[in-house]
This record gives C-alpha cells, structure tokens and sequence, in this order.
C-alpha cells in the first residue's frame, strides 16, 4: 500500500515510533527512523530488518537545526526524497506550573513543537513539488482535555494541531496532507514513569478498560499515510479508548 | 532572447504550468497566469534553485512580472 513511499518518523528507537516505523515499513514504505544516539539508531536498523523493513536508523537530535539539515540531505542522496514524515519524538517534564521552570517550558515546547515546524519545512519542497505528501504528528489527548502537572506539554501538543490546520491550508492543493494522531495513555516508557496507583486511577477513565498499545497508534497513522486517506487533512485523530470524545 | 529570459521564461512556464506562447515578458503571473500565493513561493524558490542565489522576502515580494524576475536575475546573479 504504501510501497515507493519513503517514511522519515522520528524518535524510532522505542515505544510508539518504533511500532509506527515498522508499520509503515510493513506496508511497503522504505523507513528511516531517529534516535538521538548513534547505538539507538544502530538498534533501529537491527529492528527494521529484523521486521524485514527497508531502512535504517539514523542519529537525530530534533533540536539540532544543522543535524535536521544535514540528515535530509543524507536521506535524499541514499534513498530519495521524504513523502511521509512522522513527527513522533517527544518529551514530557511535568511539573505543577507553581514549580515550573523556564527550562522545563523551553525543553518541552522545543522538542516537541519547533521539531514539527523543523521537520515539517524540511521536508515540505520536495513534497511540493512531488505533488504528494503526508505530515503526521503525534499529538495527545493531553492537549485538547489539559492536564495538572503538563500546562507546557499540553500547550505544545494543542500548538501541533494549529499548526497542522494552518499547514493543511496552505499545501492542500499540492497533494499534501497534515494531521495528527492524538493517542491517549498508551503502554510506552513514558506512562511507565508513573506511579502503579496513578495507571490505575488512569485506566479508570478510559471506556474501553485498559491502557493502548503502540500497535493501536500506528495503526492510526498507517491509514492516514495511505492512499486512501487522501481527503482527510487538517484533523486529529483520537486514539483514546473513549477516554475523551472530541 | 537572452539565455537569462529564456531560463526564467522557462521556469514560469513549467512552473505555473502555463503556455508558452502566454509566458511574456509583460505578463503579471497572478494576473496574467493564474498563480496564486502559493504559485509565487514556489516560483521564487525555483529561481533560487536554478540560478544558485537566495531571494529575500522583501525582493521576491516585488517580482510580480516575468520581466521584474529577468531583472532581478540580471542585478543579482553574475
Ligand atoms: N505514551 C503515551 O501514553 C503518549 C500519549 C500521548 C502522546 N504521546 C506522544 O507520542 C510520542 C511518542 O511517545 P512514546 O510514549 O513512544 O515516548 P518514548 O517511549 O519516551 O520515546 C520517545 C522517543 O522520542 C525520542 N526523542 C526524545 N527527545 C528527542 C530529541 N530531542 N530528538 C530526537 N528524538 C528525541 C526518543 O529517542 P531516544 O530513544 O534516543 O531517547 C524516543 O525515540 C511523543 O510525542 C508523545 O508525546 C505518548
């Protein structure tokens, strides 16, 4: 289904980059997928053709404007021009807005939202020219309901759907398409950080019973990469269990 | 014509997709060929790629015309 295609999804290297890069893979796609590590990319190249994926896992600091540059280059000189980009990587540093530091806000939106602008412009010429293209970024449900304790990482994800909105708007008529997957809590290193009382006070919001897995996310973002998703742009799609209904 | 006009004629052309024959040196590329705003970023950064330069915003803001493009080529590229 999506075999031509070159897929760019940052932040590969676990949770739920790592099941979208081989997702995408598995639908024909030839996948690079980041790591901020140079051993993280090693195991991203391993998983990939563990999965019988072609691609590679290349070193990515999302915040490294020379390194974003740089690494599109090398991707368009070995393996051709990004068609699908997946805006995945991203961090939390949650901490009641009382207690939140300058540094905690900057991280957060940095990584999380100016990536996506990065990423987005870079790989946006050749898509345009192209006449096709998909942007997918990962957003959360986070920034639609809010959360105590993440005012800045739920303002970066709600930043990721203006975005998305506005850059729908602008390239639409190029056969480009941008939106977001929205997951709810899904098992992930990153909701691992929480307390064994805090997933169980968690799960009891969400209808379906049970935390997501990465599968459920990358099964999202595999449609919306697909042909068959081509008159969907400007949306979110909320993977949540029901936990909120947009 | 000149090699500088017939290069940008060239581009405009391919990329507004428009004819040829409607491609002069007086035409406006919004009003004459259709171009929307989009078009004209597109239009600039084509210039940029093909003779090797980097337009500012303020500059490519005043090439409307097939002729202000030949221009600023002429000015700016050596
Ligand atoms: N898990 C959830 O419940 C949940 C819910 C809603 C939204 N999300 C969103 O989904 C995305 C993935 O989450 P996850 O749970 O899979 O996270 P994760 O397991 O913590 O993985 C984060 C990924 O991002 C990469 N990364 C971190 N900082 C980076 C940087 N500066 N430059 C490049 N890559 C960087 C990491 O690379 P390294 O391995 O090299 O550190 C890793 O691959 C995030 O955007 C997150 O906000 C997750």
């Amino acid at each position: 289904m999506l075999s031509g295609q070159i897929a760019l999804v940052t932040g590969a290297s676990r949770g739920i980059g790592a099941a979208v890069a081989l997702e995408l893979g598995k639908q024909g796609a030839t996948v690079i997928g980041t790591a901020t590590t140079a051993s993280g990319a090693e195991q991203i190249s391993v998983a990939l053709q563990q999965g019988g994926v072609k691609g590679e896992g290349v070193a990515l600091d999302v915040n490294n404007a020379a390194q974003v540059e740089e690494v599109l280059k090398a991707i368009g000189e070995k393996h051709g021009t990004v068609s699908i980009l997946v805006n995945n990587a991203g961090i939390t540093r949650d901490t009641l807005l009382m207690r939140m530091s300058e540094d905690d806000w900057d991280a957060v939106m940095s990584t999380n939202l100016k990536s996506v602008f990065r990423l987005s412009q870079a790989v946006l010429r050749p898509m345009m020219k192209a006449r096709q293209g998909r942007i997918i970024s990962i957003s959360s449900v986070v920034g639609h309901m809010g959360n105590a304790g993440q005012a800045n990482y739920a303002a970066a994800k709600a930043g990721m759907s203006g975005f998305t909105k506005s850059l729908a708007r602008e390239v639409g008529s190029r056969g480009i398409t941008v939106n977001c997957v929205a997951p709810g809590f899904i098992d992930t290193d990153m909701t691992r950080a929480l307390s064994e009382d805090q997933r169980n006070g968690l799960v009891q919001l969400v209808p379906v019973g049970r935390f997501g897995d990465v599968q459920d996310i990358a099964a999202a973002v595999a449609f919306l990469a697909s042909p068959a998703a081509g008159y969907i742009t400007g949306e979110t799609l909320h993977v949540n269990g029901g936990m909120y209904m947009a | 014509m000149s090699d500088i006009e017939q290069r940008v004629k060239k581009i405009v052309t391919e990329q507004l997709g428009a004819n040829e024959a409607d491609v002069k040196n007086t035409s406006s590329f919004v009003d004459d060929l259709g171009a929307d705003s989009l078009d004209t970023v597109e239009l600039v950064m084509a210039l940029e790629e093909e003779f090797d330069c980097e337009i500012p915003d303020e500059e490519a803001e005043k090439i409307t015309t097939v002729q202000q493009a030949i221009d600023y080529v002429n000015a700016h590229v050596k």
